[in-house]
């Protein structure tokens, strides 16, 4: 079943502008405008609610990444984070990769819960002891304190990128991992920064001549030879590292014919692909345009095999979306942990779950008054003309300042992290 | 000088309508046109201290390069351009023109202004119309919008409209290299810092303090470890008033460039 309710957790933070769950689903981070990164950590299960999941809880919070003036283009580098990538668990800590438009960091969380104490030359505050005055000796032990979560930066990966950079995405061999820019992307060796490769380049000899920016990018998440990227102009290339050592050129190109009825000065705007992501099975990618979702098979190049409408009404009020700018929204989509439902959002605080085997899709809203803790979430409708009935809402009255641009989902479980402007809600499936 | 607003021109193309499809058609070409203004308008929106946006700002440049495809090829650009007398760029798709709009050449007492703004693949200089009396503009003036990104904005009053005659630079001789000075606007409305001209007239000490400077240096896309760049847009433009110092274009062809270069962004600025 598609639909998610029962216990909702919320946090208020800055303009939320990623969302990550790590590989376990233990930890949910997210990234927002003022540079910032809040870690939510899961409880582990209570055993009076056996049936309820842990919630979520502030874990550790840090200041990633700090606002930069570049002096010598008198231009401003802005800290928000644009995305966040966990590395699979090696140790004891956690390590995640955030990025802002110019510079990738590695951080290390990792806890304390113990403290040596009893030394024979110090007081447990750090005072000298006067050494006569020590007439036995004895040896310090670790005593338990209270948790201290620790985030230290362990590699910073700069001036790599003239152009802002949208992905990040850390490969299955869990050593490289690649940066994606408007125009290029570059390999890193995730032990060394002064030094990356670049693997993709678009930029036209004349500036002039550019008419297609890279939108998103991400590796295969099994073959480690393998990834994508996405375009402005709605296609998507599969490139194949052992190739050659710049993938200009790719192994696969994946486009859809347009659609001769539907064209309009419009067509190439929202056509844009602003998320790409591959399957946890590494079969099939999703990529999210303006108006839809696709899934495409790997193997098929010429046409999507599954296209689902997010907000198909919004396609007659094109022009007073290109007016305020909402056209140019970035939405991203996420696949559930088997690959069975996808999710994205749209505007009014609504997002919609397409579940691919039951062909069953279901709006849902992220908001205080429709989503009281431990309730169900009501299904939603949007009314495309005619009589509006109970309930519904009509197209004229979305509020297009609330979008949910940025949704995750658990690995495993039925739990769905959503980020509205400033809030993150955190569903969890009734067992 | 034919005013490309007159009504002479436009009766005219209504007369070769059919009658029953003038109502649509009409609306339609306004629609487009108000787009095309939108888009026109969004792409000189500033972010001041920010760098824009660049798929935007592509998305929107293509949006414009469609309508002006659009616009030539069912004749209403053709028409424009006949109505300037100079030989219309019908044949040449991608040779775009943006018209100026009309409080501007009321402004300047009319006078019909082409300019080729982007999409300059196969961009054919006489296309371009330009004045001998630009040669004289100064170069201070026209600097911040010519070195600004798209998404920069400029004090408008400082952009002055210069007059420009109807006529082809094809006609006037090779003045202009090819291409070069109109393509190098669009390369930095996205955002290149190649140095390309130098400055007209230029303070002859300042120039020989630059001019062991290599230019070339100042491409972006060439530092990884960038100690260097061309100022997109700043208080100081030291490198505005920096003599070119690569390349063997000349001073007054230069001069001819940065003129074109001033109409154009005058153009985008609109009125």
């Amino acid at each position: 079943s598609c639909c998610v309710g029962d216990s909702t957790t919320l946090h208020s933070a800055d303009i939320i502008s990623t969302v990550e769950f790590n590989h376990s689903g233990e930890l949910l981070a997210t990234g927002d405008k003022g540079g910032r990164v809040v870690i939510f950590q899961q409880e582990l299960e209570s055993k009076n609610q056996p049936q309820c999941r842990g919630e979520y809880n502030v874990y550790s919070t840090f200041q990633s990444h700090e606002p930069e003036f570049d002096y010598l283009k008198s231009l401003e580098i802005e800290e928000k984070i644009n995305k966040i990538r966990w590395l699979p668990q090696k140790n004891a800590a956690q390590f995640l990769l955030s990025t802002n438009d110019k510079t990738i960091k590695l951080w290390k969380i990792s806890e304390r819960d113990k403290r040596p104490e009893g030394y024979n030359l110090k007081e447990e505050d750090g005072r000298y002891r006067d050494p006569t005055t020590v007439t036995t000796l004895r040896v310090p032990v670790f005593q338990p304190m209270d948790l201290m979560v620790e985030a230290s930066p362990r590699r910073v990966f700069a001036n790599a990128h003239t152009y802002h950079i949208n992905s990040i995405s850390v490969n299955s061999d869990c050593e490289t991992y690649l940066s994606a820019d408007d125009l290029r992307i570059n390999l890193w060796n995730l032990e060394i920064t002064d030094r990356s490769f670049n693997i993709v380049d678009i930029k036209p000899v004349n500036m002039e001549e550019l008419t297609e920016v890279i939108t998103a990018a991400e590796f295969h998440p099994n073959q480690c030879n393998t990834f994508v990227y996405s375009s402005s102009k709605g296609t998507i290339r599969l490139c194949d590292m052992r190739a050659s050592a710049l993938c200009d050129q790719h192994s696969k190109l994946f486009e859809e014919p347009e659609d001769p009825s539907n064209r309009s000065f419009f067509s190439e705007i929202i056509s844009s692909i602003s998320d790409v992501k591959f399957s946890h099975s590494g079969r099939y990618m999703m990529t999210r345009d303006y108006l839809s979702v696709k899934i495409w098979d790997l193997n098929m190049e010429s046409r999507p095999v599954e296209t689902y409408q997010v907000h198909e009404y919004l396609r007659s009020k094109l022009c007073s979306l290109y007016e305020n700018d909402c056209i140019f929204d970035k939405f991203e989509c996420c696949w559930n942990g088997n690959d069975s439902v996808v999710m994205t959002g749209s505007y009014n605080n609504f997002f919609r779950m397409f579940d691919r085997g039951y062909r069953q899709d279901v709006t849902l809203e992220a908001s205080r008054e429709s989503s009281k803790p431990r309730s169900v979430l009501k299904p939603r409708k949007v009314c495309t003309g005619g009589k509006r009935k109970k309930d519904e809402i009509s197209v004229d009255s979305l509020d297009f300042n609330k979008k949910i641009l940025h949704t995750a989902w658990h690995p495993q479980d039925n739990i769905i992290a959503v980020a509205t402007t400033n809030n993150l809600y955190i569903f969890q499936d009734k067992l | 000088m034919a005013n490309m607003y007159s009504k002479g021109t436009k009766r005219k193309f209504f007369d070769s309508v059919d009658a029953a499809m003038d109502n649509k058609a009409v609306l339609y070409s306004r629609q487009r046109q108000s787009l095309l203004d939108m888009s026109l308008i969004k792409l000189q929106l500033c972010h001041m201290l920010v760098e824009p946006n660049m798929c935007r700002s592509v998305l929107i440049a293509n949006t414009v390069r469609h309508i002006q495809e659009e616009m030539t090829h069912d004749g209403s650009w053709q028409l424009v351009t006949e109505a300037f007398g100079g030989s219309g760029p019908s044949d040449h798709l991608v040779a775009t023109e943006v018209l100026c709009r009309s409080s501007a050449l009321e402004q300047q007492g009319g006078g019909p202004k082409l300019y080729s703004v982007m999409g300059y693949d196969g961009c054919r200089e006489e296309e371009v119309v330009t004045d001998e009396a630009l040669c004289s503009v100064t170069f201070s003036d026209g600097a911040p919008a010519l070195l600004g990104t798209i998404d920069h904005c400029w004090d408008r009053a400082e952009l002055r409209m210069v007059a420009v005659e109807d006529r082809v630079i094809k006609d006037s001789g090779s003045e202009v290299e090819s291409g070069e000075g109109a393509k190098t606007v669009m390369g930095q409305v996205f955002g290149t810092f190649e140095i390309k001209n130098g400055a007209p007239g230029s303070d002859p000490a300042l120039e020989e303090l630059f001019s062991a400077v290599d230019a070339s240096y100042y491409d972006l896309d060439t530092m990884l470890t960038s100690i260097q760049s061309t100022p997109k847009m700043g208080p100081y433009n030291l490198l505005d008033s920096m003599a070119s110092s690569h390349g063997p274009t000349s001073n007054s062809s230069c001069r001819t460039d940065l003129s074109e270069l001033d109409h154009i962004m005058e153009i985008i600025v609109g009125s």
